[in-house]
């Protein structure tokens, strides 16, 4: 297979490189009453793995569904080169397609599988064995071309799936929840070699799960969905360390939330009351309510009380060890129960139930969200 | 509740009184028309023989034979779209359609046959309807002939062939269509290179059922047929209850039973029997 990306001689004729290689526009999907994706725009940048992320029935396999032509849109549209494709059937698109149980076709071998999409395009068997020998190489599953995909593994059978959907040199590859049906430490695996395997290709990647981690790990963009809407969307940093709402903060990770009356501003901090005790965060405040986002890992655990800025005292109320780490919940006066995230090996308190503990964290460990 | 019987046993035990009613009004007979064969008029295999030398036995031979492939055939086709289509219409529409194909297996044989009988014959409404439009401008002979036959035949024969086929198409997961459309493949060859070779155990599964019943069949043909077309069927009938040659009939009805063996034989060596017909 050649590692040439996917579309670049049209790269050095496109003078302006913001023009998106696809894009959907206002795309709406109606289910009856009920809006499945509900006035979606979003741009898909050339050689982008961009994810869509959200919790079931938040329209995200729609939308997939909608870029690869198996679902009509009720309004909207779907660009190519800024031309409409809506309406062009399936077929005709060129994209490669990863579905969620593979969908290989059992009734041929790995090696027919993958020559599948080349013989349909008029490529003969023997034509098309280098290709199929180079696909079949790129995921290491060379020595199995013969077999049938029942006698495979669940990870052999996602590699062949990604041969198969790769090996037309499709300009867009889709892929539906592909790691879902694996067990953790394969899926770690695979989370490497996808993403390697988009590096060296170029292929745009458009990636479809409700996995945060994975989202995390593999994209350049993540787009993050909500009953059919665009909840917020970027780099998985910006939206990890900035989400702007309680959704994002809870889904993508884990947060504590602290919800309180501002007391007074100052410049680019202010501080904030909550059950009679008072803190400090970094940030402006727009309205006089404030809910703040903490993640448990940027939470401190000490004996006795921190000189950082914020400090609590509580009680281990509960904990869970992880190996890597301690998940305490501890239970504050002011605050409720707070969740706390530590490396196991340099923790400094008891994990004991009933264990008094001080938390702490800083002034810009938290984050101002909006509370929807 | 029989203590000392293992749990195999027990379920045995439920179908006793089913295995003794075969045992006495179903294999005691078959053996005896087998004795029968070899020992009507005399003993040997001189019935057997006339198998391969009477010329009458291999007109009729012909006939059932041709009359069955094409009947097979037919209603594989037509009951391939009907399940087709039964298996991506709505839920509702699927259960107006399995009603009346279900319908039909409610109706005597001999009501469907006649009724045929009436749409066929030359003064009936198929013919009336085609002078009407001046399609023809005689009536054209539609039963009492092989024509006839097939018609009622495969009318017979469609809910056999809809109900495997059926089955077999909605255990087909809609993602591998998909899939090849995805990767390129128009609706035909999606439909051709995927869809239809998943469908081969419900082809295969119909096929059997409907030749094998086929064979056997002798209402519909002898009343669409008006006596012109004789299937081996009836021709054992006749054989038995009015020109009383037993030896002849049951070497006939011997002959239909290792037909049908030989077919599910051959057959069973291309395709596993056992996962066609819904065993694991």
């Amino acid at each position: 297979m050649s590692v040439q990306p996917a579309g670049i001689e049209s790269g050095d004729t496109a003078a302006a490189p913001a023009v998106p290689a696809f894009a959907i526009r206002n795309l709406t999907k109606m289910y009856g009453p009920v809006a499945a994706v509900d006035d979606v725009s979003l741009d898909i940048p050339q050689g982008a793995f961009l994810t869509l992320l959200g919790p079931s029935g938040s329209g995200k396999t729609t939308i997939l569904m909608a870029i690869a032509g198996f679902i009509a849109p009720t309004s909207g549209e779907i660009l190519r080169e800024q031309k409409s494709i809506t309406t062009l059937p399936p077929d005709k698109r060129n994209f490669g397609m990863v579905f969620q149980g593979y969908a290989l076709f059992p009734h041929m071998t790995v090696e027919d599988n993958v020559w599948f999409p080349l013989r349909v395009r008029g490529v003969s068997k023997s034509q098309a064995a280098g290709r199929i020998g180079e696909a079949l190489e790129m995921v290491q599953l060379g020595a199995l071309a013969a077999r049938l995909p029942t006698e495979l593994s669940g990870g052999q059978q996602q590699r062949v799936a990604l041969a198969r959907a790769l090996v037309f040199q499709p300009d867009l590859l889709l892929l539906d929840e592909p790691l879902s049906a694996l067990d953790k430490k394969l899926r770690a695996d695979l989370q490497w070699e996808l993403k390697d395997l988009h590096r060296k290709l170029g292929t745009t990647f458009v990636y479809v799960t409700h996995d945060q981690e994975e989202a995390l790990s593999m994209s350049d963009e993540i787009v993050i969905l909500r009953d059919g809407r665009i909840e917020q969307s970027g780099d998985p940093l910006t939206l990890y360390e900035r989400p702007a709402t309680r959704f994002v903060a809870d889904f993508l990770g884990k947060s504590n939330f602290l919800a309180g009356e501002v007391a007074d501003r100052e410049d680019g901090r202010f501080r904030y009351r909550i059950g009679g005790e008072t803190f400090l965060q970094a940030g402006a405040a727009s309205d006089a309510h404030v809910v703040m986002a903490l993640r448990p890992e940027k939470l401190m655990v000490f004996n006795t009380r921190p000189d950082t800025a914020n400090a609590m005292q509580g009680e281990i109320e509960q904990f869970n060890y992880y190996g890597a780490n301690y998940h305490f919940k501890v239970t504050t006066s002011a605050l409720g129960d707070v969740i706390v995230t530590v490396p196991a090996w340099r923790c400094e308190v008891e994990p004991r139930i009933g264990n008094r503990i001080w938390i702490g964290w800083e002034p810009d460990a938290a984050v101002v969200v909006a509370d929807t | 509740m029989f203590p000392g019987m293992s749990q195999h046993g027990r379920y045995w035990l439920l179908i006793l009184p089913a295995v003794a009613l075969m045992l006495v009004f179903y294999i005691y007979p078959l053996l005896q028309v087998l004795w029968i064969s070899v020992t009507e008029p005399e003993p040997g295999l001189g019935n057997y023989r006339e198998l391969f030398t009477s010329a009458f036995l291999h007109k009729i031979w012909w006939t059932t034979a041709r009359i069955c492939v094409i009947t097979t055939v037919l209603t594989v086709l037509f009951g391939y779209v009907v399940a087709f289509a039964m298996a991506h219409v709505r839920q509702r529409h699927m259960t107006a359609i399995m009603f009346c194909v279900l319908l039909t297996f409610w109706l005597s044989v001999l009501v469907r046959a006649f009724a045929w009988v009436m749409l066929l014959r030359t003064e009936g409404v198929i013919n009336e309807a085609l002078l009407w439009i001046g399609l023809t401008d005689q009536p054209l002979r539609l039963s009492r002939n092989e024509f006839g036959v097939v018609v009622g035949m495969v009318h017979f024969m469609l809910p056999l062939a809809i109900l495997p086929i059926y089955a077999n198409l909605r255990g087909i997961d809609a993602s591998y269509v998909s899939a090849a459309r995805g990767m390129g493949a128009s609706a035909w060859k999606a439909f051709w290179w995927v869809y239809l070779p998943l469908s081969k155990p419900g082809v295969i599964a119909a096929t059997i059922l409907v030749f094998v019943f086929s064979l056997g069949f002798f209402i519909t043909p002898a009343i669409l047929g008006g006596g012109r077309v004789v299937m081996i069927s009836e021709f054992i009938r006749v054989a038995f209850e009015e020109t009383l040659l037993w030896g002849k009939a049951t070497m006939l009805s011997a002959s239909l039973l290792f037909c049908v063996l030989l077919i599910l034989a051959i057959v069973g060596r291309v395709v596993d029997l056992r996962r066609v017909f819904g065993s694991t």
